[in-house]
């Protein structure tokens, strides 16, 4: 018999009865607007620097006072794409990217109690592009901000995806004497855009 | 500082020749708890999480193998590759065997305690395959030639200037240097390099969703997504108690997990990988080594809820004082303590008792594993197998015997003395350990029953 | 209400005023108490070291000798525990159930089953409270700092209404002394240690007395501090209760 079939007749052997799943039931009370504050709170504790911008042009306009020409910034949303050299598909191998500086990706959307943002592989096409870039950029639309985790997964559920992540500022460690350093292997820092 | 002693209160009595950095250990893993506790205390529904989280893994291990297949089912619609081991050895052959298939001998590998279970990399070194670890902690302890005294925090019992050495001798930073933002800059150039040149990375698995193939692994550091994503072939590694039934599942227990390991509200990435992408393999191990046979012990089963996040370990005031390594297991702390003896009792027979039944641990497991109950069973079940000292075996039978019978007990005459008398170690020990650092108490003219006959009787 | 007195062994040969205290503040509150005088010990030594098995005859003895009382006080959230939850003998008879389910530790009585509101006592000193892990998270005597609930304390809600007594703040409200039975011996490195630091906390915070529900983990911390030649003593609670 394989290990396969070895495996699966112990654990049916030995798995105790049926118990029952829970009816998971989280109330929120608070309303949006306590949601958009509760996520700056959380964010600035994360060190992401926040922008609330008005629009597309806006965020031109900040990317714009804020570049330094030699750098290598790609972004994945094209109403930025003179601002920026846009990704629109996987034309080369991923290890291409290793010198961009500056990534900027949208959010499906974004989560205050973590501060995470929910992006998936067709928004960024580049499955490595958010870790291996040395500064990421997030654009969410104030709309798509949920409180929790478990509103999350409701706007998760029966969406497609081969890849998705759920992202809570830059890259960090604190494995040497817990001491909090940003930009472990991937981004050194993070800015997110939001929007509306 | 690595210790190789197998037996805990040995290794502990190494660890506390250093009275400062004792404490410094202490107070560093007290941070951590009290960082878990204003995590945890600003969430009002945290103890219906907890229950929830204790009510799915119980569904889980209930309906395992059907979870498993439903899982295997549609990992492998998704294009991922399913392999089972029976036991550490086929695991290890397993991942070998696709490297080799790849003509892969370089290999980066994210935190898995299943393959520190396993002896992966020991495995892999000694048939010509490169293992580097790219989390920063176990990267650390890789130089160091040491295993993680941590499951979540690797290097947790190294001093900066220790780590400094370290990377001056490997990674050739300035000699003396030990600032962790320095260090942390050091070791990114040299992963960096690493992460871009090899072709296969491995990564350990968190939660895997029977409902749609998927699974989750969660980093701070980004470093299981730099490897999985630049590699051809990603291997992810998993004991079979990890999966859960729903995707939905998944807001519980990421709302648990990051809060009870360091008190973050989430870890930094948390990444659903579902379908390799078009260049790459995706394959998952399925790991058992021994959990099956553990799922049968009614006793015992509740163990294979862990999710691993470590908080059991920092609130122990023995392993704050004691150190991982002092666990000889890659699980170290409590939760070491109760899953190790399904592995081999005989080895692991003293971790049972490497506890002060505090209760602290149970309290603060976000899946509610009775861990300090467990830890007591454990006694029982190792002491009726005889796997106590001689001594101690004739020594307890004797009380209980003396203990049972009043005109005995009472020629005996003080409790106390008997009480010391037939406990354990004190007579197999030419000094009693009580004074090494305590006095005794002073004793009274006349016990409380001698009173109580004067003046109650 | 007839009351029987559940005197632990170290307390009964160690401790005789803990006893005495115990025994003249639950008369204080009109129970008719009764220590049996055949009791030996709860058993717990030998089941913490993993020999329940070994303690039939103790638990036999323990249930003839408690059987037929209203309740069952004892100064010892411990052995309170280990009577809750560990006795049963061969015979599994009623008795041994009610046994069970009446046995008390001394403050979970007063506010529980007495509910006592008025403590005429006065002790003028600045004391520390100590939370024996088994009183708390076994007995639930106090909240745990582990847990996202309310506080409360019983002993501390009893130690309140006595005179002039002043609770000092802790560092770590709720860490395990390192006592732990055999552990104290079987872990000498780690029990001394964890001991120092808990009695460091309460110097630090210039307790003159560490107090609390059970003797054992009291008698640990005296150790240590006699060893230190330190100035700060213990006491038990019930002995601050009852003093005037």
């Amino acid at each position: 018999m394989s290990s396969r079939e070895n495996i699966l007749k112990e654990v049916l052997k030995n798995q105790p009865p049926d118990r029952a799943l829970p009816v998971i039931d989280v109330a929120v009370t608070t309303t949006h607007a306590e949601w958009i504050e509760a996520l700056k709170v959380r964010l600035d504790i994360l060190h992401v620097t926040v922008h609330e911008v008005a629009d597309y042009s806006a965020i031109k306009t900040i990317l714009q006072q804020e570049a330094i020409p030699q750098e290598r910034t790609v972004t994945t949303i094209e109403a930025l794409s003179d601002v920026s050299t846009y990704i629109d598909s996987v034309k080369e191998d991923a290890h291409s990217l290793e010198d961009v500086d500056l990534a900027i990706i949208p959010a499906h959307f974004g989560v205050a109690e973590n501060g995470a943002m929910w992006v998936t592989d067709s928004l960024i096409q580049y499955r490595v592009l958010p870790f291996i870039t040395q500064q990421l950029a997030v654009v969410v639309s104030k709309n798509n901000i949920v409180y929790n985790m478990h509103q999350a997964y409701e706007k998760i559920a029966g969406t497609n995806y081969d890849f998705g992540v759920f992202i809570a500022g830059p890259s960090k460690t604190a494995d040497i004497e817990q001491s909090l350093v940003l930009g472990a292997h991937g981004p050194k820092g993070m800015t997110l855009f939001l929007l509306g | 500082m690595h210790s190789t002693i197998t037996n805990h209160a040995d290794a502990a009595i190494d660890f506390n020749l250093d009275e400062p950095r004792v404490d410094w250990h202490d107070k560093t893993l007290w941070f951590i708890r009290e960082k878990r506790d204003m995590a945890s205390h600003n969430i009002p529904e945290w103890e219906e999480l907890r229950e929830y989280a204790s009510q799915i893994k119980n569904n889980v291990l209930s309906n395992l193998s059907q979870y498993l297949q439903e899982f295997e089912e549609k990992a492998k619609a998704n294009g991922i590759i399913v392999h089972w081991a029976a036991d550490a050895e086929e695991h290890n052959k397993i991942v070998h065997s696709i490297l080799q298939k790849h003509n892969i001998d370089r290999m980066v590998k994210s935190k898995s305690m299943l393959t520190e279970e396993c002896g992966l990399n020991e495995y892999l070194e000694a048939n010509g395959v490169e293992v580097i670890d790219t989390d920063l902690g176990e990267r650390i302890v890789q130089l160091a030639k040491e295993p993680p005294s941590h499951i979540v925090l690797p290097c947790i019992h190294k001093k900066k200037e220790e780590i400094g050495e370290l990377f001056h001798q490997y990674l050739g930073t300035e000699k003396g240097a030990s600032d962790p933002k320095y260090l942390t800059a050091a070791a990114r150039e040299h992963l960096r390099e690493t992460f871009l040149t090899r072709r296969a990375a491995l990564t350990g698995v968190n939660f895997a969703i029977a409902e749609t193939g998927e699974f989750v692994v969660s980093t701070n550091e980004g470093n299981a997504d730099m490897g999985a994503h630049l590699a051809d072939v990603h291997i992810a590694c998993m004991g079979i108690e990890k999966v859960l039934p729903k995707q939905h599942h998944l807001g519980v227990f990421l709302r648990l997990l990051a809060r009870s390991a360091t008190g973050q509200p989430i870890t930094t990435y948390s990444s659903h990988f579902k379908v390799p992408q078009p260049h790459q393999e995706m394959h998952i191990v399925f790991v058992d080594n021994g959990r099956s046979v553990h799922l049968g012990k009614d006793d015992f089963r509740n163990s294979l809820k862990c999710i691993r996040c470590a908080a059991c370990m920092n609130t122990c005031p023995v392993y704050r004082r004691s150190g991982g390594h002092s666990y000889h297991n890659a699980v170290a702390g409590p939760i070491g303590s109760i899953l190790t003896p399904n592995f081999d009792m005989r080895a692991n027979k003293d971790l049972p008792f490497a506890s002060t039944l505090c209760g602290s641990c149970s309290n603060v497991c976000p899946v509610k594993i009775d861990i300090h109950d467990q830890l007591y069973k454990w006694r029982q079940v190792l002491m009726k197998e005889g796997l106590g000292p001689t001594t101690k075996n004739a020594s307890m039978k004797m009380m209980g015997w003396v203990l049972s019978k009043p005109a005995l007990y009472d020629i005996s005459g003080k409790a106390a003395r008997l009480v010391l008398k037939y406990t354990p170690f004190v007579v197999s020990n030419k000094l009693n350990p009580w004074y090494k650092q305590r006095e005794m108490p002073a004793p009274p003219k006349e016990s409380f029953k001698e009173w109580y006959k004067k003046n109650r009787s | 209400m007839r009351v029987a007195l559940f005197i632990p062994c170290y307390v009964d040969q160690f401790y005789p005023n803990v006893a005495i205290a115990t025994l003249e503040l639950l008369e204080k509150y009109g129970c008719s108490v009764t220590y049996p005088l055949k009791q030996t010990c709860c058993g717990q030594p030998m089941a913490n070291s993993g020999y329940e098995h070994e303690g039939e005859g103790c638990s036999q003895l323990f249930a003839e000798n408690f059987a037929g009382y209203d309740y069952i006080v004892c100064p010892s959230g411990s052995c309170t525990l280990h009577i809750k939850h560990h006795l049963h003998t061969e015979k599994n008879s009623p008795e041994e159930a009610h046994i069970r389910k009446t046995v008390y530790e001394l403050c979970e009585f007063m506010v529980d089953v007495l509910k006592v509101d008025n403590i005429k006592a006065r002790f003028p000193h600045k004391v520390g409270m100590h939370q024996s892990c088994h009183g708390q998270r076994g007995l639930h005597l106090s909240q745990m700092s582990e847990l996202t609930a309310e506080p409360f304390s019983k002993p501390g809600s009893l130690l309140s209404m006595v005179k002039d007594v002043e609770l000092i703040k802790l560092d770590r409200i709720d860490e395990c002394c390192g006592f732990g039975g055999t552990f104290c011996v079987a872990e000498e490195a780690v029990s001394a240690k964890m001991g120092k630091d808990r009695v460091a906390d309460h110097v630090r915070h210039e307790a003159e007395y560490i107090t609390g529900a059970d003797m054992s983990c009291l008698m640990h911390m005296e150790g240590i501090l006699k060893r230190q030649n330190s100035k700060t003593k213990v006491i038990h609670i019930a002995e601050i209760l009852n003093s005037y």
